[in-house]
């Protein structure tokens, strides 16, 4: 009687919740008289929750604190059951306790991760920094390591009337034949314009040749330290202001610097 | 904890109660609801809805009504139909997606669960097509036997036996 009554597939239509009311009843009346049938039921409802379950997206916490929101705001007195009077008061107070709770975790928890979110902006823009910094002091060690090198022959260019306050230096490596020039004490040159060095041969009679036009946007990154061409027996330097991509010769009234080599 | 023990503390105006049974619930209706809306977020409406007014009519359940799960469970496929309805889906449930919950698994990549979710995906597959069709239409739609019968194109009286078989595959598979 009970395998004929399971077998019948009622149960399953039971627990799917496809029966009239009387029909109900019945399934609940042989449930409560009979084990086997009660097992049978939890079965099939355990299949049925899991298989649901299983296709349900993410369910996101929000859901849940809305609806917890929901219940305090529109539905006051819903949270608490409305069966019975007595002694409701110490289960209001639980509830709200319970909900005051639930709210200030969900706002610690939202804060915390604020917080974690500005640590960790804050965090990329000091890795940018220190980045920076080093990216900074590789540049100014090799500017540094030009300079110092103990073969050089420095000569110092003076300000000349186009530019009175200006100033420039010009390393002579004896040693691996390169010449640097440090035009740090030079002014921006205005836009169209660039800096153009020269060496010159004062005997027989002033000759000057261009080593080099300086690429002023690079003037940042390497510190002002620019390498030009080398020449062997340069008596002078000189820094002209030439139109971009500069001149064949010097244009005087733009002579910047000049300096002569002290042998 | 069993539904006995969750209505005892829902009884017993537990202060916990309420998120015990959400806890217990909100995976399985969320999963019924989405797979009649398709829309995670409308679903998420619905769920709202839907655990509000359960909380709302607790008191009217009793278990002469059936179980519990069964109950909330009418709450949910009735306020996801209703959905449906009120977005001007065609009023016949016939008309509703064809898309079943295998399909669901199939494209759904951020199912989780306690059971494994690949593990249940490509368990669940094993199920044969028409089991698939009549697990959809009464349990996750709530057709009626009858609706069944004609939407299958199966014999009334047969729908509930092979309810009852694929259940019980169902169950093979699930281990319960």
């Amino acid at each position: 009687m009970n395998t004929e009554y399971i077998e019948s597939g009622i149960l399953e239509l039971y627990v799917f919740g496809l029966l009239s009311e009387e029909e109900n009843l019945k399934v609940k009346e042989m449930a409560d008289s009979n084990e086997d049938v009660r097992a049978e039921i939890l079965s099939i409802e355990k299949a049925v929750i899991d298989l649901s379950y299983s296709v349900s997206p993410y369910l996101s916490a929000e859901v849940y604190n809305k609806i917890r929101q929901q219940l305090i705001e529109k539905h006051e007195g819903v949270v608490q059951m409305p069966r019975k009077s007595t002694g409701s008061y110490l289960g209001w107070a639980a509830a709200i306790i319970l909900l005051f709770g639930l709210g200030f975790q969900y706002y610690q928890y939202n804060q915390a991760t604020e917080e974690v979110q500005a640590t960790r902006t804050e965090r990329d823009k000091f890795e940018q920094m220190l980045a920076n910094v080093s990216e900074e002091n590789t540049q100014n060690e090799k500017a540094l390591a030009i300079i110092r090198d103990k073969n050089n022959n420095v000569v110092s260019l003076a300000g000349q009337t186009a530019a009175p306050e200006a100033y420039a230096k010009v390393y002579l490596n004896n040693e691996d034949n390169k010449i640097y020039v440090d035009i740090a004490g030079l002014p921006e040159p205005p836009k169209d314009k660039v800096y153009q060095v020269w060496a010159l041969k004062l005997k027989p009679q002033l000759d000057p040749t261009s080593i080099g036009v300086l690429d002023d946007s690079q003037r940042t990154q390497n510190k002002g330290i620019f390498a030009v061409d080398n020449f062997e027996g340069a008596e002078a330097f000189g820094i002209t202001l030439e139109p971009a991509g500069g001149s064949p010769s010097p244009t005087l009234e733009q002579l910047y610097t000049l300096g002569e080599v002290k042998s | 904890m069993t539904q006995e023990e969750l209505l005892e503390q829902i009884y017993k105006k537990d202060s916990k109660a309420f998120t015990l049974l959400y806890d217990m619930y909100s995976k399985s209706l969320f999963g019924v609801i989405y797979n009649l809306l398709k829309d995670k977020e409308e679903s998420e409406d619905v769920l709202q809805d839907v655990f509000v007014k359960i909380w709302k009519n607790i008191d009217s359940y009793n278990e002469s009504k059936g179980r519990f799960f069964t109950w909330i469970l009418n709450i949910a496929r009735n306020a996801a139909i209703d959905k449906l309805r009120s977005k001007g889906h065609n009023n016949s449930l016939k008309n509703l997606s064809v898309d079943n919950f295998v399909n669901i698994l199939d494209h759904n990549t951020s199912v989780t669960n306690k059971i494994d979710a690949i593990g249940i995906r490509e368990f669940v597959k094993k199920l044969k097509p028409v089991c698939v069709r009549i697990i959809d239409l009464l349990f996750f739609r709530g057709y009626t036997q009858q609706e069944a019968s004609e939407e299958l194109a199966i014999p009334l009286g047969t729908v509930k036996t092979q309810n009852r078989n694929c259940i019980r595959d169902l169950r093979t598979i699930l281990e319960v």
